[in-house]
């Protein structure tokens, strides 16, 4: 599996058609950052789109040829011969809407005032995304993907897909996701917030005109979201309690191991990612709910649906437990869709739609060999 | 010929083909504990029928996505909570009965949730089985393959106790298949047959 898709080369799609977002507000003009790898056929019916989570970005896999460590993020997942396989499928990664990696977000330049937009950048939701994401693949000539995969955030966007244009999505790979956030993942996101919210150098939102970044507060709401992406068990394993000079100290520095890696994965984070952009794609995750405009009944949300599902769970994710993605394969049951269900026996926590496991490879490369057979045979 | 091929299959596995005689064209199936899903592979090339199969074992899993049929892991024994009630015209059982460990409420769950209920098991009073038995060991054959030590078969049973079974509980038996290979047994079915498939549904 050492194969990869090579050199990856950043696109940029314009969009001059105002977008009127979930909450009125329009967006005159945005751009989407995007990369593609593999061949598309000659009939466009071998796409598929890789939504992002939360802190991703349209770089999936390969590498720049001017930064070769730059390494696509879904790299061990998508690429030739592998469970995402470019030598059969058109795989396209995008950045969403609002993000801070090429995509038009709160850190881009308004053309109105000639600024970063700040905090004047609008709330984007889920089925914006959606919206946009669709005006892309009109652009590239696809009328149907032959999947559209996602983890967490990126699976309530595949989910989304099949409400949004239930004929334009053949398969939906739902990972690691839930119908909607709980309480205590909402309140997670909302002391993450606040970390942001509540820094002096954020200003509102608008820290860019002052020359400061809010990096205390996105450091820990980094801290923080990590902590909810691992498992007791995973850590116990990579940390335990060992302590970095092996003794006590008695004061507040740094002593245990696991204090080291949250405050070097936080200062990691803070030094490349938008502040403005943490808090809209928590918001997004907050807002989704398709149930809610069915007074909560999810069987209503899918009954839009035409897509075939592929829904995948794994067993010591807390923050979108195993349970959570039975609601999703319940609520398609009760429609009668064709779905497949598999709870992966993994101790890495919800990181553990990121990382290389045979199994879980295996069930999606068996999955996607299927739906290459329907599309290309 | 494929490993998928109706009519391989049916030769193979006698009780498929029993199965399948029952199942009207289109109908919707629940295969519970359906291994590599060859059964309800079996069912939609031969009766399209639309289903879905629950399966606990990883690599089964795999297979079932390889044999194009949908599966959901999780332990059947666990609840069908996720499913309706009558959600389904047939849930199935197949060879899998002996292997379950609360037998009975999960025949009633089978008939919550479809119509009827199709169950296939290795009759335990086959007479090679009393055979073995009477020469003073547990019968391992090509339906009951496992040592007594290693064996998922908690709860074997005969013709007679299924039937005795269904009588306690209030289930109506509405047809009875018996063979041993791929002949049908009509005489001394509990001595002369190695497995048996029934049809049932809720007493009335």
């Amino acid at each position: 599996m050492t194969k990869s898709v090579g050199i990856a080369v950043e696109q940029r799609a314009t969009f001059d058609t105002p977008l009127t977002l979930s909450s009125g507000a329009v967006l005159p003009r945005y751009e989407l950052a995007y990369e593609t790898y593999g061949t598309l056929n000659s009939d466009k019916s071998n796409a598929i789109l890789v939504c992002h989570a939360l802190s991703g970005h349209h770089h999936v896999a390969g590498h720049y040829a001017d930064d070769p460590k730059n390494i696509g993020w879904w790299d061990n997942m998508i690429g030739p011969g592998k469970p995402v396989d470019t030598d059969r499928f058109f795989v396209i990664g995008v950045n969403n809407l609002g993000g801070c990696n090429g995509s038009t977000g709160p850190s881009s330049i308004a053309p109105q005032t000639g600024k970063p937009y700040g905090s004047s950048f609008p709330v984007v939701t889920v089925e914006d995304w959606v919206e946009s994401q669709a005006r892309l693949a009109d652009q590239l000539g696809i009328k149907q993907f032959a999947g559209v995969i996602g983890g967490s955030l990126g699976g309530m966007q595949a989910m989304q897909w099949t409400f949004s244009f239930p004929e334009r999505v053949r398969h939906a790979l739902v990972i690691a996701a839930a119908p909607h956030l709980t309480a205590e993942n909402i309140a997670f996101n909302d002391v993450a917030r606040n970390a942001i919210l509540t820094d002096p150098d954020f200003h509102g939102g608008n820290f860019y005109e002052h020359g400061v970044v809010p990096r205390r507060g996105l450091r820990l709401a980094r801290m923080l979201g990590h902590i909810t992406y691992l498992s007791d068990d995973a850590m116990a394993d990579k940390f335990g309690r060992s302590l970095r000079s092996g003794k006590l100290g008695y004061n507040y520095d740094i002593e245990f191991e696991i204090e080291s890696y949250l405050r070097y994965q936080g200062d990691k984070f803070a030094s490349f990612f938008d502040a403005n952009t943490y808090l809209l794609m928590t918001k997004a995750l907050d807002y989704f709910d398709p149930a809610r405009v069915y007074g909560g009944d999810l069987d209503k949300a899918f009954s839009s649906a035409r897509a075939d599902f592929l829904v995948v769970s794994f067993t010591t994710d807390w923050r979108f437990a195993p349970e959570r993605s039975r609601e999703i394969v319940n609520a398609l049951l009760h429609n009668r869709r064709n779905v497949s269900y598999a709870e992966i026996t993994s101790t890495h926590g919800h990181d553990s739609f990121l990382m290389k496991h045979d199994h879980y490879h295996d069930v999606i490369r068996t999955y996607l060999n299927r739906v290459a057979g329907e599309v290309t045979g | 010929m494929s490993a998928h091929d109706p009519v391989e299959l049916a030769a193979a596995r006698p009780d498929f083909a029993a199965i399948a005689e029952w199942i009207a064209q289109g109908a919707s199936v629940l295969d519970l504990g359906c291994g590599d899903g060859s059964l309800l592979r079996f069912l939609k090339d031969t009766r399209k029928v639309r289903g879905y199969g629950i399966e606990i074992n990883d690599a089964n899993i795999v297979a079932c996505i390889r044999n194009g049929v949908n599966v959901i892991q999780g332990d059947m024994e666990s609840g069908l909570s996720g499913f309706e009630d009558n959600a389904f015209d047939f849930v199935l059982l197949s060879q899998t009965l002996q292997a379950t460990r609360h037998t009975e409420p999960l025949v009633q769950e089978m008939l919550r949730v479809g119509r009827e209920g199709i169950v296939s098991f290795p009759n335990f009073g086959y007479w090679r089985n009393r055979l073995s038995v009477l020469r003073g060991k547990m019968p391992v054959s090509k339906e009951l393959p496992y040592q007594w030590y290693d064996t998922p078969n908690v709860h074997l049973c005969t013709l007679h106790d299924f039937e005795d079974f269904c009588r306690d509980f209030d289930v109506t038996v509405l047809e009875r298949r018996v063979m041993t290979g791929n002949g049908e047994v009509n005489l001394l079915p509990n001595l002369l047959g190695s497995t048996a498939v029934y049809r049932f549904q809720r007493g009335i």
